[in-house]
């Protein structure tokens, strides 16, 4: 059962080719992590993924039950979000429109989704604080709650661990792991290897021109990890 | 002692009595009701998007889009048309949308365009009233569209129901749009990501800001919109911890410093724009001293 299927996908934005052959598929209860270098096409394939920027070329398909749009996204932090004044309940709460239809108003299936979300990410002793005064580890896990609202299937993680002090980070890769475990399915762009091959299920390495997709156990046998290794022993 | 500070209370007491007669005068001709009811709804429709505005970083749009209505102001006054808000309000949208979509684009200088635009509307837009004005006193005219000075007070019954119409079909569409414009406003990509079309709401956004800044120069006149957009904001932010709080007490701000510096400006014969934008700027004040000590 495969959630997204990608074939030939050619990235990129502008007319701008970014990467290219790009096939991967992701399936159910999977944990897939994406890395490669600064500018190989990370955010670009991301933003792909989540609909936000068409393919310039090559199939991209989503399938098997999973809604266009019913993705829980965890976005970088931006800088409008650092000072704003908003509530956590407020901000978790907002994650649930795209249920709400045409409707203008949350209502109480909304109200009991953010809750529900808010007690498993253990946040629910915070929601009338203020957003910008929580520390890192308990933003990224307001943030987390607000994509879990968007869906109870697929999440997809840009750096999560950005910013984050070493405790934090720990945590919230060990957070993220058990919600895989769980039964959700996981895709994290990350420039993190080392926690991608000690938590990820499957790795999609991707450069300008080619790309590895396949198990940890693949990848550390195949000469893109190889290739890094040599690297970062020089 | 005693007799003295009786005396004293008797002297406030007597000034009040004087002020409150005073009002009571005033507030028994028509424009002045009028003047107090669309000073009101401005500052409660100006304050509802300002939020929005200064968090999306949005408020050079505020800003360039008050230049270009006073130039079209301008051009609009040297035709001799009977409505010149007919004119204003279209060429002030369409520049509401041109500024939004040249804004979002980083690559192409977003700022420098808008600086451009603006400026070039305030210069052509007073170059047109000098040459082509047939009233006597040019400056007069310029600096009142800029400051706003007495218009308030000569506003028509028609003028006014425009006003009345406008702020209602504003805070409709806020409170119905409510959830999407924080969406929008707190994550834009999230909000994409899950079906919300973002830059629709972006777009109407930009438009009802033009709305109400053709709306508002009557009231502070065109160089003082932006004051009205902004501050609000700015001094709830310092001290409320959520959106909802932010916007309510926002509105609330607005409103009050609207409603005060109309009455000061009657009572001792000030420029109304100015003194409602220092009636704000003291409430700004206020708020940060208050916020520094939370």
């Amino acid at each position: 059962m495969s959630y997204i299927k990608c074939k030939n996908l050619v990235l990129g934005y502008e007319g701008m080719v970014v990467a290219e052959n790009i096939s991967f598929e992701v399936n159910k209860g999977d944990y897939l992590c994406i890395v490669g270098e600064n500018g190989a096409g990370k955010s670009t394939l991301m933003k792909t993924l989540l609909g936000l920027t068409p393919p310039m070329g090559g199939v991209f398909e989503c399938s098997d039950g999973l809604n266009a749009h019913e993705i829980g996204y965890l976005p970088q932090q931006t800088f409008v979000q650092r000072d704003f004044p908003a509530s956590v309940w407020e901000i978790v709460l907002s994650g649930t429109l795209s249920s709400c239809g045409r409707r203008p108003f949350f209502g109480r299936a909304q109200k009991e989704l953010a809750e529900k979300n808010m007690r498993r990410m253990d946040i629910w002793n915070l929601r009338k604080e203020c957003y910008r005064k929580l520390s890192g580890g308990q933003q990224q896990r307001v943030l987390l709650a607000r994509a879990l609202c968007a869906s109870s299937v697929l999440l997809v993680l840009d750096e999560p661990v950005t910013g984050l002090d070493p405790k934090a980070t720990v945590e919230f890769y060990q957070l993220i792991k058990r919600l895989n475990n769980e039964g959700l399915t996981i895709i994290m762009v990350s420039h993190d290897v080392q926690a991608a091959i000690e938590y990820a299920s499957h790795i999609l390495h991707i450069e300008k021109e080619r790309s590895f997709i396949g198990t940890v156990q693949e990848y550390m046998e195949s000469e893109f990890w190889r290739e890094l290794a040599n690297k970062l022993e020089m | 002692m005693l007799v003295n500070s009786c005396q004293g209370s008797g002297l406030i007491e007597g000034i009040e009595r004087i002020m409150i007669e005073e009002i009571q005068f005033y507030i028994s001709y028509p424009f002045v009701r009028y003047a107090l009811i669309v000073g009101t709804l401005i500052a409660l429709c100006s304050s509802l998007l300002g939020v929005s505005l200064v968090l999306k970083r949005f408020s050079y749009i505020g800003d360039g889009l008050s230049h270009v209505a006073f130039g079209a102001l301008a051009v609009a006054s040297v035709f001799n048309l009977t409505n010149n808000t007919l004119v204003v309000m279209p060429v002030t949208i369409a520049a509401a949308i041109l500024l939004l979509r040249t804004g979002q684009n980083t690559k192409l200088y977003g700022d420098s365009a808008i600086a451009m635009v603006s400026v070039g509307a305030l210069a052509v837009g007073y170059l047109v009233m000098n040459l082509f004005s047939t009233s006597a006193n040019v400056s007069g005219d310029v600096c009142s569209t800029l400051f706003g000075s007495t218009s308030i007070l000569t506003l028509t019954r028609a003028e006014v129901a425009l006003c009345i119409v406008m702020s209602v079909i504003v805070v409709a569409l806020f409170v119905l749009l409510y959830n999407r414009i924080f969406a929008v406003t707190f994550d834009e990509n999230f909000a994409r990501a899950t079906g919300v079309k973002a830059q629709l709401y972006n777009t109407l956004i930009a438009v009802i800001t033009a709305i109400i800044i053709v709306l508002a120069m009557n009231l502070v006149g065109s160089l003082l919109v932006s004051a009205l957009v902004v501050f609000p904001a700015l001094s709830a932010m310092r001290v409320i911890k959520s959106f909802k709080g932010v916007v309510i007490y926002s509105a609330v701000i607005s409103v009050c410093c609207s409603l005060v510096g109309i009455t000061l400006s009657i009572l001792f014969s000030t420029p109304v724009g100015s003194t409602i934008v220092a009636a704000n700027i003291v409430v700004f004040i206020g708020n940060c001293i208050a916020g520094r000590r939370h």
